[in-house]
């Protein structure tokens, strides 16, 4: 793997999860989950792990992200902090 | 010099120490619940992070065999006999113990390649041990999403709120 974009994909990965912890709408917090999954999902495929970074890519980033927006959706979109 | 190498060539280890680290932060300290999910969530991640960062090698591709690799090794006479192809010439004779039941019952028996040689050099090829136990975590990491979410909606049916300060509030004041 080009070790530069590695530095890059893992620094960003820390900032998007910061990111969606930190913002105060959820929505906006679950769309965030989402670029995370698919940063992580970049980060394996580049790894030689392609069949995780696919279930990553489906799962984690599609099914995830579609459970906590209508989750939000059902209950309340602000939150406390 | 030799500190700077040991943080720059396991990045991956420090960068899934702090994700870890943040998930644990956000499942204690939240207050919101859906927060306290996608804690939860990224805390998985990391751990998979951590799995899928051990089988990695340096200049290794994917660890799936070329169609080239395979048929081409084929042609070639007899090189040195490793444990792989030996593996490979006794699939071939079973293939060959069932052809000839085939050509007994009249059936013309096609003729089957000897695998002479099938060179594999596992330095070349990513370690797909952790990657398989790693696809069952990512699909036990969805589940258990749901479920806290399925939870999250009945007890906002239940007491109107989400946020964790006030559930307990209005636990302790119907005792």
């Amino acid at each position: 793997m080009i070790w530069i974009f590695d530095i890059i994909i893992l620094v960003f990965l820390v900032v998007t999860a910061l990111i969606s912890l930190q913002v105060k709408d959820l929505l906006s917090a679950a769309m965030i989950f989402g670029v995370y999954s698919f940063l992580m999902c970049l980060l394996w495929s580049g790894m030689g792990a392609v069949d995780v970074a696919f279930t990553e890519a489906a799962v984690g980033a599609g099914v995830s992200a579609v459970f906590l927006i209508s989750t939000v959706l059902r209950t309340k979109r602000r939150s406390s902090d | 010099m030799e500190f700077l190498e040991t943080i720059s060539t396991k990045f991956n280890y420090w960068i899934y120490i702090i994700i870890m680290m943040i998930g644990l932060y956000a499942m204690i300290s939240k207050n919101n619940l859906v927060k306290k999910l996608i804690g939860m969530s990224i805390f998985q991640t990391a751990i998979i992070l951590f799995y899928v960062s051990i089988g990695y090698k340096e200049n290794a591709t994917i660890p799936i065999l070329y169609h080239d690799q395979v048929h081409g090794a084929q042609h070639e006479e007899a090189g040195d006999q490793n444990e792989l192809s030996n593996a490979v010439e006794e699939a071939a004779k079973e293939i060959h113990v069932a052809a000839d039941e085939q050509a007994e019952h009249g059936l013309e028996a096609s003729h089957v390649d000897h695998p002479s040689s099938l060179e594999i050099n596992p330095d070349h090829f990513a370690n797909p041990l952790p990657h398989v136990l790693m696809l069952t975590a990512i699909v036990v990491g969805v589940a258990t999403l749901g479920v806290g979410l399925a939870i999250t909606q009945k007890l906002y049916g239940e007491f109107g709120s989400i946020e964790e300060s006030e559930i307990l509030e209005q636990i302790k004041s119907a005792k």
